[in-house]
């Protein structure tokens, strides 16, 4: 039987806010339990939420970046559970009317693309944390996290393998970093992914019971995740068994997905609007604001790489992937405009492969934007040959000072004077008279010995394209 | 002195006929003598300090109407670094680590709290028997009940425990202690005050104000109350008026109106005959009186009897034994100790809440009732804004009946409906008032006043009219 797999995903971003989203407690990360969780944090008697405009501010710019329609009267819901990390006994949510309504994303697999639909989008509160082996006989709860704000991004069941999950996931992780409105970091909680995962056998529309996954703190354990999970329920089915709509946590170490809860066992939310909220109302303006404010999305950043710098689809792909990427071809663009496509290469080449090997990310890189435009520039004004370059690009990355720097210290520049390069050009012929014959008889691979012969000579250093030009005008 | 207005004793303060310590005194010495059990903490040290400070304020010169004024605070507004239970066993033992908002304006004006009054758990109660401090009595008569949930503070006003006191209105509960006691009492425009702090039972009703002798008194507390607040997104952005400035205006020409649905059966004649005569009272002073309908009014109760539970249910869930209140004895595991902890430490009343509003809220009944309430609530706040096309006021009982016997109402639902009249006017978030208005076997009883959005100045004028025409609310209590 030919299985298809149905994906979608839920992905929780952390807005990037300066406080809560319904207090003005600090949401800085990785500090001292229970320090940043003021009266409204900890659920005391009597305290109320009051919006942040930021977290608004932020839910409609992703709303906006997705082409996604934006509900202008959005409402928050309590949902009703019990867990000693959650102060109030309810989460402040969007159930019926959430702040982002449809939009849609495209995504790229090799040299395919396609139009991933996004459900929804909607503002709701972190819970805290709950610590259980830090104590013995209790568990220990930090309310630091509890009303972080969280944009819950809810996909369609459109992706159909967990590639195309990847990189929808990835798409909307570079995104949100783009629009300024996410830090993106998911070791410490700030993007996090949930799977919804089914199969059904290939041509039949019916979907078939899912399971949800979660705890998948990596773009590398979705697509673990996902590929055991299709394996599991291609087993399940396959044995004559049904597949069970459950939560299922996936553990990194094992490499597993266990049962969390089944569906019988899921909590009846109680939701109903909050009616300490009004409905948030987001007028025209407002909306008009935002949109003019709103920077380069990375599609339109794509677009401008290819006609206006001419790059081809898939280095401009590539390039806008990560904001921190395009952040840093751009800075080298600065001073190199006219050199974009090398500029392209030796970010695309040179230095994510020193940084792959390494693996340091490009915000951490040895070899800085301004340090590499540097070095372009001097390829580009003829100071050093590309193959020099690329010992300078090692000795910049190594630490031995900026382009010029080095180049001056180890006497990289390259010889542009003609009157030196014709001396030696002259004599090499002048010692070589057989091959000079050959290429005189029509054999003009033989050039490439003499330019050989000629860098030798030089170290490296002639000019390549001095080099070319007087030795065809000597020798013919 | 305990007969004394608000505006009698700040005179009082301001010719140095006594001092706010020598006031405070007298009414901490007259609340240790009562029996009425009107408090669940007296604050005496506290008290002192501020009477002291505000003898220091009126010294200097430096002082306002309030300054130096005794008052009891509700129990369910945050008082910093002084116990706040709300009536409930649940926070016997919590000390707010905060000012509510209330709190907080009161304080600014240089004010006096002599305790927090006593009140039905979490607001809870139409007769204050379910404080966890046990049950206040009606100063007319001990026997009787002061009416809840703010019946410690309606008490305390009747009885001259306290000159004015706060209280908090959810579905009667300023009304209807204050017409079973006696006295004048304000339930604001839903947002006119600030909720913050004030410890929730239903969000969206919720409603402080102030309980006190004369309508003057009244429009003198809302000022110092009343006003927008940032920490509270329900509080309206609305101007805040001079509310003792209308007060003299002649209510000539005031068209009232009396819906028939409020004169019908279950209404005591004894209440019936006071408000009836209170209402010709108004037309001697050249008030023009309509009939008017409020079709919807017969579905307040179950409406109210939805709305509020469900908001309990969420409201409560805070309420777990984890970071604050009550916990039980060594819990086994986590479940053991959200269970026992809230069924040890809520009271009856509170859980059948609870228990309505989960029930109502839960999947597959929400539309059933949580939704078709909210749908009955819009018709009922259609009604007044029709009859307020045709009439400046409305008028009515405040109870059905006066003072009922402590521990004579056992069903849940008879208690339900003591709130038939009251319930409205929380549902539309209107102000409403309750001034004295006759005696019926010894006991008050209370005339009601339900005015338009933000027409508590309105109410205050004619509220003060009346008072200088009667003298209902000059009588007082026999002591012991």
């Amino acid at each position: 039987m030919q299985w298809e797999t149905v994906i979608g995903l839920e992905i929780h971003a952390q807005l990037s806010t300066k406080s809560k989203i319904f207090s003005a407690a600090s949401t800085k990360f990785g500090q001292e339990p229970n320090s940043q969780a003021c009266a409204v944090d900890l659920g005391l008697p009597g305290v109320l939420p009051v919006l942040n405009k930021e977290a608004v501010d932020k839910a409609i710019r992703f709303g906006l970046a997705v082409n996604a329609h934006i509900n202008q009267r959005n409402v928050f819901d309590r949902k009703n559970y019990f867990y000693p990390d959650l102060p109030k006994g309810y989460q402040i949510s969007q159930l019926d009317w959430p702040i982002v309504g449809e939009g849609e994303i495209e995504i790229s697999i090799g040299d395919e693309t396609k139009i991933i639909g996004v459900t929804r989008a909607h503002l709701e509160e972190d819970a805290g944390k709950s610590v259980h082996d830090m104590f013995d006989d209790y568990s220990a709860i930090d309310l630091n996290r509890a009303g972080t704000p969280l944009l819950e991004i809810v996909s369609e069941p459109d992706m159909r393998s967990a590639k195309e999950a990847v990189a929808y996931a990835k798409k909307i992780h570079a995104l949100v970093q783009y629009i300024g409105i996410c830090d993106g970091n998911m070791q410490e909680g700030s993007f996090r992914c949930d799977a919804n995962v089914s199969i059904r056998p290939m041509g039949q529309e019916k979907l078939g019971t899912r399971a949800e996954l979660k705890n998948i703190n990596s773009f590398k354990f979705l697509e673990k995740a996902i590929n055991l999970e299709v394996e599991r329920q291609q087993d399940i089915i396959e044995d004559g068994g049904e597949v069970v709509q459950e939560t299922r946590l996936y553990d990194a170490v094992k490499n597993e997905t266990r049962s969390m809860r089944s569906k019988e066992e899921a909590n009846d939310y109680r939701y109903f609007p909050d009616p300490d909220l009004l409905p948030v109302e987001i007028s025209d303006e407002m909306l008009e604001n935002i949109k003019s404010e709103l920077p380069e999305l990375p599609q339109e950043k794509k677009a401008r790489f290819i006609n206006d710098l001419g790059l081809n689809d898939y280095d401009a792909d590539v390039l806008t992937s990560q904001k921190s990427l395009a952040d840093y071809f751009e800075i080298m663009l600065e001073g190199n405009t006219s050199n974009a496509k090398l500029c392209a290469n030796w970010v695309m080449g040179e230095l994510s492969a020193s940084l792959n090997k390494n693996q340091i990310e490009i915000d951490n890189s040895p070899v800085s934007a301004q340090d590499l435009s540097l070095l372009i520039t001097r390829i580009g004004d003829d100071t050093i040959s590309g193959k020099i370059a690329k010992d300078v690009f090692k000795a910049i990355w190594d630490g031995e000072g900026s382009a010029d720097e080095i180049i001056d210290a180890k006497g990289l520049k390259q010889m542009t004077d003609t009157g030196a390069i014709e001396a030696i050009v002259d004599e090499i012929i002048a010692n070589n008279a057989p091959q000079v014959e050959q290429f005189k008889s029509g054999n003009e691979k033989i050039l490439g010995f003499f330019v050989g012969q000629a860098m030798k000579a030089t170290q490296g250093k002639a000019n390549p394209k001095l080099l070319n030009e007087l030795l065809r005008s000597k020798l013919s | 002195m305990h007969k004394k207005t608000i505006v009698e004793l700040a005179q009082g303060l301001k010719d140095r006929e006594f001092s706010s310590v020598e006031l405070t005194k007298y009414y901490l010495d007259r609340i240790n003598k009562s029996d009425l059990n009107a408090f669940i903490t007296v604050t005496d040290d506290l008290a002192m300090i501020q009477a002291q400070a505000a003898d220091d304020k009126i010294a200097a010169g430096d002082s306002g109407i309030l300054t130096g004024i005794p008052y009891a605070h509700k129990d369910i507004f945050c008082t910093k670094g002084v116990k706040t239970s709300a009536g409930s066993k649940m926070l016997d033992n919590f000390v707010s680590p905060y000012d509510a908002t209330v709190s907080h304006k009161l304080n600014s004006e240089d004010l006096v709290m002599l305790g927090k009054a006593n009140m039905d758990e979490f607001a809870m109660g139409s007769s204050n028997e379910n404080s966890y401090y046990g049950e206040v009595k009606n100063p007319w008569n001990k026997t009787k009940i002061p009416g809840g949930s703010s019946g410690g503070s309606a008490a305390s006003v009747a009885a001259g425990l306290s000159v004015f006191a706060t209280g908090t209105d959810t579905g009667g509960s300023i009304r209807q202690p204050s017409s079973l006691c006696g006295i004048t009492g304000l339930k604001p425009t839903y947002g006119r005050i600030s909720r913050y702090g004030m410890i929730a039972y239903a969000s969206s009703l919720d409603q402080a104000g102030p309980m006190t002798k004369t309508a003057q008194d009244s429009a003198i507390v809302l000022n110092a109350m009343a006003g927008f607040d940032e920490k509270d997104s329900t509080s309206a952005q609305v101007d805040v008026p001079d509310y003792t400035a209308n007060l003299n205006n002649s209510i000539e020409g005031l068209t009232i109106g009396l819906p028939k649905e409020f004169f019908s059966e279950g209404l005591d004649d004894v209440v019936a005959s006071s408000v009836m005569a209170a209402v010709k009272e108004f037309e001697k002073m050249g008030a023009t009186v309509k009939e008017v309908s409020l079709p919807n009014s017969a579905y307040a109760i179950p409406t109210y009897y939805i709305v509020a539970p469900c908001e309990c249910s969420s409201n409560l869930s805070r309420l777990d034994g984890v970071r604050y209140g009550y916990r039980c004895e060594d819990p086994k595991d986590l479940e053991d100790l959200y269970l026992r902890s809230r069924s040890e430490a809520f009271g009856d009343e509170v859980k059948r809440r609870i228990m309505i509003g989960a029930y109502a809220l839960s999947a597959g009944y929400y539309d059933a009732y949580y939704l078709k309430a909210q749908k009955t609530r819009h018709l009922i706040s259609d009604d007044f804004k029709k009859a307020f096309t045709e009439v400046d006021v409305i008028m009515g009982p405040v109870s059905p009946t006066t003072a009922f016997d402590l521990g004579s109402v056992k069903d849940p639902v008879s208690m339900y409906l003591a709130d038939i009249y009251t319930l409205s006017a929380n549902l539309a978030g209107l102000p409403g008032m309750s001034i004295p208005a006759g005696f019926a076997q010894n006991l008050p009883v209370g005339l009601q006043l339900i005015g338009d959005y933000w027409s508590e100045s309105k109410l205050l004028n004619i509220a003060h009219q009346f008072q200088l025409q009667t003298d209902w609310h000059t009588k007082e209590p026999q002591e012991n």
